[in-house]
């Protein structure tokens, strides 16, 4: 199940070097004589990032990204693999150190509305990274927190606030703040904007795009939309089912992806055309990690597969310049019309 | 007696200045069980602090000759076998009550809220212990628990508070640790462990005012229960020791004079039944104006 080392300019040491992490999760046993029954949540996922640049993850429920995103963040421990932040592996450092280390990631989450605690101002919410290092001056503080909410668009004045006080995005804008404040060199953002209206998500992107190109951020975006990954990162990463199954640059994506999964999201994608004919896909089965085959776990869904892919799995390789696929017919698939026309 | 009743007026004069708490004053007020609740209980806190300092007999002194006389305007309530004022009594037994209330209600508090918020925070097997622990002593009959506490170390107030405290940690606990389950599952606690904050400090800054709410009114609600089992237990002679009067003794006492003179047992019934009534409506009356949701429907 090894992903093989993917062929990276390592020079230098990337930002972060995630190493064929796994994560298992037990469930609660059903069967009292039977042993309790596990999900792979993540299955030998291997990937870097590079400094100021960032790498989007998408994929559909229960493909592992938000497992993924809790992981990097050292939020759990995984069951196998390492994750290391400017080659120091996170999960192997004493718990103090850990915690200073977090200074340089920080996390941005899904909700705008359960990420802040409705008791507290958001002074202190923004604060909180901050805080949690250790002791700081009150003045100095109130300082911070004014300059990183001047940043993301919001008023010294709002600090005395309580988040219901604000809308959805602007408290997307604290949460971003609150990442903000130490500094971080990168940070994990789990579906920033899919809480949000339409009209105010191109605001966030826009602000994240602006803080990327000021503070040289590096973005790990978990989305399950291809626009907004593209929008904002140099490298997209395919799950399915806990592995990836593609990953390269949003050109090579888009353009000629080589996964039959890929094909099928960016086909999913609702797009407005005039004269445009509707074509409606069959409904296609939930992933699953039930079935305890050998071959590709696509194949049940793939219209390409044949018995070789339901006998052998195929393994993540290169199929191009930085862009790996697996799959046993990348090339064939590769070969096919773009699914999107308009691309970057 | 009219004096208590007025305080909650007094309160909406001061509300206007006090500023973030207006809200809160404006909507009490116009919150017609917690104003009847805050006044009776407020009556019988009255009634205690006015027996430190004023009651119209001693409620100590025995005079047999007057022994169960009909109210007059001497004894407005009349007097009891032993020729002591019913109104005096009634006034000092409110201390005691209130006493037991907050001392036992403090315990279950205390270590209930405490064992309850380590429960949420460290799962796992030292969730289970605490909560097998406090089903154990909830299934124990609290007057049961009380007889044998005062079995071995005898009968009195301090051994009722005691019980009645032990009794009240097990409700603290599961309260406690169901709420702040709640919290923990929130995403604003994930958000302070990416910041890197510890169990205890999420527990402090996160968990505990976020079901502070919770808490009062459960500590009302109790301290409503607590009131009745002092009652109880000095009602059977284990609470309470003559001559301090209880209104739960007072009960006791009345028992065997219950044909000649029935309005002796009508008295303390009443006052436990006025004060009970109080605190549960005023437990009601902050669960709605505590919790946020509700208060924006009204």
């Amino acid at each position: 199940m090894t992903v093989l080392d993917q062929p990276a300019p390592a020079h230098e040491t990337p930002l972060l070097d995630v190493k064929d992490l796994a994560q298992r999760y037990t469930l609660p046993r059903e069967n009292l004589f039977k042993p309790a029954a596990h999900v792979r949540a993540l299955n030998g996922v291997s990937a870097q990032v590079t400094a100021g640049k960032s790498l989007g993850v998408v994929g559909e429920s229960g493909s592992g990204k938000s497992t993924f995103a809790r992981l990097v963040m050292a939020l759990e421990r995984p069951t196998s693999g390492s994750v290391s932040l400017l080659g120091r592996d996170l999960n192997q450092m004493p718990p103090d150190e850990l915690r200073r280390a977090r200074r340089d990631f920080q996390m941005v989450f899904q909700d705008p509305y359960g990420s802040l605690d409705p008791r507290q101002t958001i002074a202190r919410i923004v604060a909180e990274p901050l805080t949690a290092l250790g002791r700081m001056d009150r003045a100095a503080l109130r300082e911070r927190v004014a300059t990183v909410l001047r940043q993301v668009g919001l008023r010294d004045a709002d600090m005395d606030k309580f988040p219901h006080e604000f809308s959805g995005g602007q408290r997307q804008r604290i949460a971003i703040a609150r990442a903000l404040i130490t500094q971080p060199k990168l940070i994990v953002a789990d579906e920033p904007v899919s809480a949000l209206d339409v009209s105010v998500q191109a605001q966030v992107l826009n602000l994240m795009q602006d803080l990327q190109d000021e503070f040289g951020l590096s973005y790990i975006l978990i989305s399950h939309d291809l626009a907004v990954v593209d929008l904002l990162c140099d490298e997209i990463a395919v799950m399915y089912l806990g592995r990836i199954v593609e990953q390269g640059s949003p050109q090579d994506l888009f353009a000629h992806g080589a996964h039959p999964y890929t094909r099928a999201l960016l086909e999913a994608v609702p797009r407005a055309r005039a004269g445009g004919v509707r074509r409606r896909r069959g409904a296609q089965p939930i992933a699953s990690q039930s079935t305890g085959s050998a071959g590709c776990p696509y194949a049940s869904r793939c219209v390409l597969a044949d018995q070789h892919c339901r006998d052998t799995a195929p393994a993540l390789r290169p199929v191009g310049q930085a862009h790996l696929a697996a799959c046993h017919y990348a090339e064939a698939v590769m070969a096919l019309p773009p699914a999107v026309a308009e691309s970057g | 007696m009219s004096a208590p009743l007025t305080v909650p007026a007094d309160s909406a004069a001061i509300a206007p200045g006090a500023s973030p708490a207006t809200g809160f004053w404006r909507r009490a007020l116009r919150h017609r069980s917690f104003v009847l609740g805050a006044a009776l209980s407020l009556l019988v806190l009255g009634a205690a602090l006015l027996s430190l300092v004023w009651t119209p007999w001693s409620a100590y002194d025995i005079d047999i000759a007057s022994k169960l006389h009909p109210p007059s305007a001497a004894h407005w309530l009349g007097t009891d076998v032993f020729g002591r004022d019913i109104v005096s009594l009634l006034l000092v037994g409110a201390r005691s009550t209130i006493m037991v209330g907050v001392i036992a209600v403090g315990i279950g508090l205390t270590f209930g809220v405490c064992l309850g918020l380590i429960a949420a925070a460290r799962k796992g097997w030292t969730e289970e212990l605490i909560m097998r622990m406090s089903d154990f002593t909830f299934a124990f009959p609290a007057v049961l628990s009380a007889i044998m506490l005062a079995a071995v170390v005898g009968p009195g107030m301090l051994t009722s508070i005691t019980a009645i405290g032990i009794f009240q940690i097990p409700t603290f606990v599961r309260v406690t640790r169901g709420s702040a389950n709640a919290v923990w599952a929130r995403e604003f606690i994930l958000a302070a462990r990416a910041a890197g904050k510890g169990g205890f400090r999420i527990t402090i800054e996160h968990v505990l005012p976020n079901i502070l709410s919770i808490l009062i009114v459960q500590a009302t609600i109790q301290f409503a229960l607590a009131i009745l089992a002092e009652a109880a237990l000095s009602y059977l002679g284990l609470g309470t020791q003559p001559p301090q009067p209880s209104w739960g003794r007072m009960l006791n006492d009345a028992q065997t004079l219950l044909f000649q003179s029935p309005m002796l047992a009508v008295y303390p019934g009443a006052a436990i039944a006025i004060a009970v009534l109080g605190l549960n409506l005023l437990g009601d009356g902050l669960r709605d104006l505590l919790d946020p949701r509700l208060a924006r429907e009204r």
